[in-house]
């Protein structure tokens, strides 16, 4: 997590009070983008990742040398392509790409923050970014797009600042984390904390690292990206390495051992406890909570374009829950188009090759583009 | 199809904010942003051609007249446009209704099932009508309440429906629709275009 990562990095003076209360100054943010600002600053999108994705959103992904998360979406001559606009990506505070967050060293002490760090939100998350934005000078963002939590801070970019992005794309995500959501991120925090190597979030300490607690919470949590038709038809019940089974507790089904891998290789790239602060930051959000239940408010000054887009197998933040952001612009006649992608993919379809979401999404964004520029909003 | 765009583009006041209901693939909403408006909105059941008008740029919402008008706040669009589609829902009062609710007018253009050509068919074939505006067998037709222009200009006067304008198009021949001559029409256009008030 500490590694040496090839990134940008700056330090945000301002002082930024977060919803906790507390008050955070001179934190890093850290940072990547990709393509070239143009002489009007007109072109720049800012990219919002999803719990466990970072700066990283294209080419090759230095800590796990994989491809970046939204390849698929980013890059020359993708659907958001590099070669006409400038994409910018800042891991989340309370992240462990760089960004300020629980595994950063606390320099009078030497020693990781551990669970001494605060309690932040998707608020606090879009606040310190905005930071970014105005240390890059950018008066007005073309787009903010984001999926999932990304998708949640869109929104919240959008309601903190009404006037600076033309154009917002929140994908595959919610205005008000559910029960349900609360609930799987409860099961994944738990089995960390369960693992005796947490030591109350302060491991480092102590050279260790609850790993067997954090797979298990990313196991459980990838299920829950996946879609039971998607499930069933990769894994179905087929064996592992083997013909028969084995009458005992190994990974005797593909499936097994698939959410073990996932696991395993998981630990190697997150820090526990940015687990437990970020889980805990989407749990927290209700954007209609912070307007009085009236999540049209939110949005009531704002002349941004909006563009949502669900899934058909989502069940983790399923149509319904994308349908009521998008009902709530109506009821305010914002400019709002929204679509359901069908995808057996469930709630990663927005992060795989969904060839119809990557179409009209690039095309929606590249011929918005182009109207936005002739009118010279 | 161009003729029944120009003439709703025509009963359309510029720079007005206008909402196309069962837009398709958007070519009536690309028509109106090139001549009218560029303030116009779409709804639209099929993905695959919501897809395609946000391809356009065109801003979009998959859902169903039926049940999801009721999200746009009353009088909102100063007009709302059902190109022939009313035929097409299992409520065509209530869709009527709810347009009525959400534009201060509405624009709707119906097929006329009183077309002589449409009688004929039935009268001398005894087969249920195929036409070139009516394209479906009865077995595929996606069509669950044919109207004729008589049936929906008698509907307008018994629901207290303001008719503005009632137009009658015979291929690319214009006409105005009154009293008088509804029932000549009715027999002799292949499509009525009704702008309308609550």
């Amino acid at each position: 997590m500490n590694k040496n990562i090839d990134t940008k990095k700056i330090i945000i003076s301002n002082p930024l009070k977060l919803d906790c209360g507390k008050e955070i100054n001179k934190f890093p943010i850290a940072y990547k983008t990709y393509g070239e600002l143009n002489s009007e600053k007109s072109n720049a999108i800012l990219v919002f990742h999803a719990l466990t994705g970072d700066q990283y959103v294209s080419g090759k992904n230095p800590i796990t040398n994989k491809d970046g998360w939204w390849s698929y979406v980013v890059g020359e001559n993708k659907p958001i392509d590099t070669n006409k606009f400038f994409v910018i990506c800042a891991n989340v505070i309370g992240g462990c790409m760089g960004s300020y967050g629980p595994s950063t060293i606390n320099e009078s002490t030497g020693k990781q923050i551990g669970t001494d760090f605060p309690i932040i939100t998707i608020n606090d998350m879009v606040n310190a970014q905005y930071e970014l934005i105005k240390y890059l000078e950018i008066e007005k963002l073309f787009a903010v797009v984001g999926g999932s939590m990304g998708g949640m801070q869109v929104l919240q970019f959008v309601a903190n600042f009404p006037d600076k992005a033309k154009l917002a794309i929140p994908i595959a995500c919610t205005s008000s984390h559910s029960a349900q959501n609360i609930a799987f991120n409860e099961l994944g925090r738990q089995a960390i904390m369960a693992d005796s190597k947490w030591e109350n979030g302060f491991y480092s300490n102590y050279k260790l690292n609850p790993d067997k607690g954090l797979a298990v919470a990313r196991m459980a949590a990838h299920i829950t990206y996946l879609s039971e038709k998607g499930l069933q038809e990769k894994f179905g019940r087929k064996l592992q390495d083997r013909d028969s089974l084995r009458y005992g507790f190994e990974a005797d089904f593909q499936i097994e051992s698939y959410l073990r891998y996932q696991g395993s290789v998981f630990v190697d790239r997150f820090d526990a406890n940015s687990y437990l602060y970020i889980t805990r930051a989407m749990d927290y959000f209700d954007l209609s909570k912070q307007y009085k239940g009236n999540l049209s408010d939110a949005f009531k000054e704002t002349k941004t374009k909006f563009f949502v887009i669900s899934f058909t197998s989502d069940w983790l933040y399923p149509t319904s829950e994308n349908r009521e952001i998008v009902i709530a612009l109506n009821s305010i006649g914002a400019d709002v188009g929204f679509v359901e992608i069908e995808s057996d993919k469930g709630h990663d379809s927005f992060l795989l090759d969904v060839p119809s979401f990557l179409k009209t999404l690039g095309d929606y964004i590249n011929s918005t583009y182009k109207v936005i520029n002739e009118r010279r909003i | 199809m161009k003729e029944e765009f120009n003439i709703i583009s025509n009963l359309i006041e510029e720079n007005t904010r206008v909402l196309d209901v069962g837009c398709g693939n958007g070519d009536l909403m690309k028509f109106l942003q090139e001549n009218k408006t560029k303030d116009i909105r779409g709804l639209e059941i099929s993905k695959e051609k919501v897809q395609n008008c946000l391809s356009k740029g065109l801003t979009v919402i998959e859902g169903n007249a039926e049940s999801d008008l009721k999200q746009f706040p009353k009088s909102s669009f100063d007009y709302v446009i059902l190109s022939q589609t009313l035929q097409a829902f299992l409520n065509p009062e209530l869709v009527i209704n709810e347009l009525l609710k959400v534009g201060k007018k509405v624009i709707v253009t119906i097929p006329n099932f009183g077309y002589w050509r449409v009688r004929l068919q039935l009268l001398f074939k005894g087969t249920m009508p195929v036409t070139e505006n009516l394209p479906h067998e009865w077995y595929n037709t996606p069509n669950l309440h044919m109207c004729t222009i008589k049936d929906f200009y008698n509907f307008c006067s018994s629901k207290n429906i303001k008719i503005f304008k009632s137009i009658a198009l015979k291929k690319s021949r214009i006409s105005e629709i009154n009293k008088s001559n509804l029932n000549y029409k009715n027999l002799d256009s292949h499509l009525g275009i009704f702008l309308i008030e609550s």
